[in-house]
């Protein structure tokens, strides 16, 4: 399970950002969704943000470890933004069925981080 | 002819397959959107292998069929068969915890698409894409 604890995951104010940059296996993948959850309700952070640029192949496993850390995040409290998706992992990730619904996506981190602002603004509001 | 076999026991063996797929198609002048596409249909078709079969093969190799190029993905097992093929090919089928994506989603990310599977006996699902 070394992939899984070689994704840092770093705190930034109220954020806390992950960026896989290592090919993850099915059981790496499932200890990084339990080692994010776990760093959320650690550090209290508001929102999180998890950056895919170096993320080559999203299948439907991945595609659901995903959806799955936004819903668990959201439960906790902590909205998950989904940033930095090469175009061939979002054209693979529509033709394979899989739209992740319900999961917030930005362009960069930069904007990740106002998508996340904002979300929890309206989070307030509400 | 370019031609590499992927043992399949074990989520790292997903990973293998892959890449080895990913660099194959790359090798042969896949763009990176096909590339991608491919990767992504051999994780699928190896994950049912290692979920349901416990055990098999991925063989990828280059295909050169009167003058169209491509590659060629076989997935093997000696695993229990699909029951029902039609119905395990339908969008949100599933017999385990997935999403039921895997099969019909490969057919989708490939030119070509083939199966055959026999109860007690096995599965060998047969996929392509050509260079355009």
């Amino acid at each position: 399970m070394i992939e899984a604890s070689r994704i840092p995951i770093l705190k930034i104010g109220d954020f806390l950002v992950a960026s896989i940059q290592v090919e993850l296996y099915d059981k790496s993948a499932v200890m990084f969704k339990d080692n994010l959850l776990q760093r959320i309700y650690e550090t209290k952070a508001k929102g999180l943000i998890l950056d895919l640029t170096a993320v080559e192949v999203v299948d439907s496993f991945m595609g659901r470890i995903i959806t799955e850390v936004g819903q668990m995040a959201r439960l906790m409290g902590t909205r998950l933004v989904i940033t930095g998706l090469q175009p061939a992992v979002a054209i693979t990730l529509v033709e394979l069925g899989l739209e992740l619904h319900g999961v917030n996506t930005a362009l960069n981190l930069e904007k990740g981080i106002a998508a996340l602002n904002r979300l929890i603004a309206e989070g307030e509001g509400a | 002819m370019k031609e590499r076999i992927v043992p399949v026991r074990s989520d790292l063996d997903i990973v293998t397959a892959r890449v080895e797929g990913r660099e194959m198609a790359k090798e042969l002048g896949f763009g990176v959107i096909d590339q991608a596409r491919i990767a992504t249909a051999i994780s699928e078709l190896t994950r049912n292998i290692v979920q349901y079969a416990e055990e098999g093969r991925a063989i990828i190799r280059e295909l050169d069929s009167g003058g169209r190029r491509g590659i060629e993905i076989i997935c093997e097992d000696q695993g229990p068969g699909i029951p029902d093929v039609e119905l395990a090919l339908r969008d949100g089928y599933s017999t385990s915890k997935s999403l039921g994506m895997g099969m019909s989603g490969a057919r989708r990310l490939m030119d070509e698409f083939e199966i055959v599977s026999e109860l007690g006996v096995g599965t060998t699902v047969t996929i392509r894409k050509w260079l355009r």
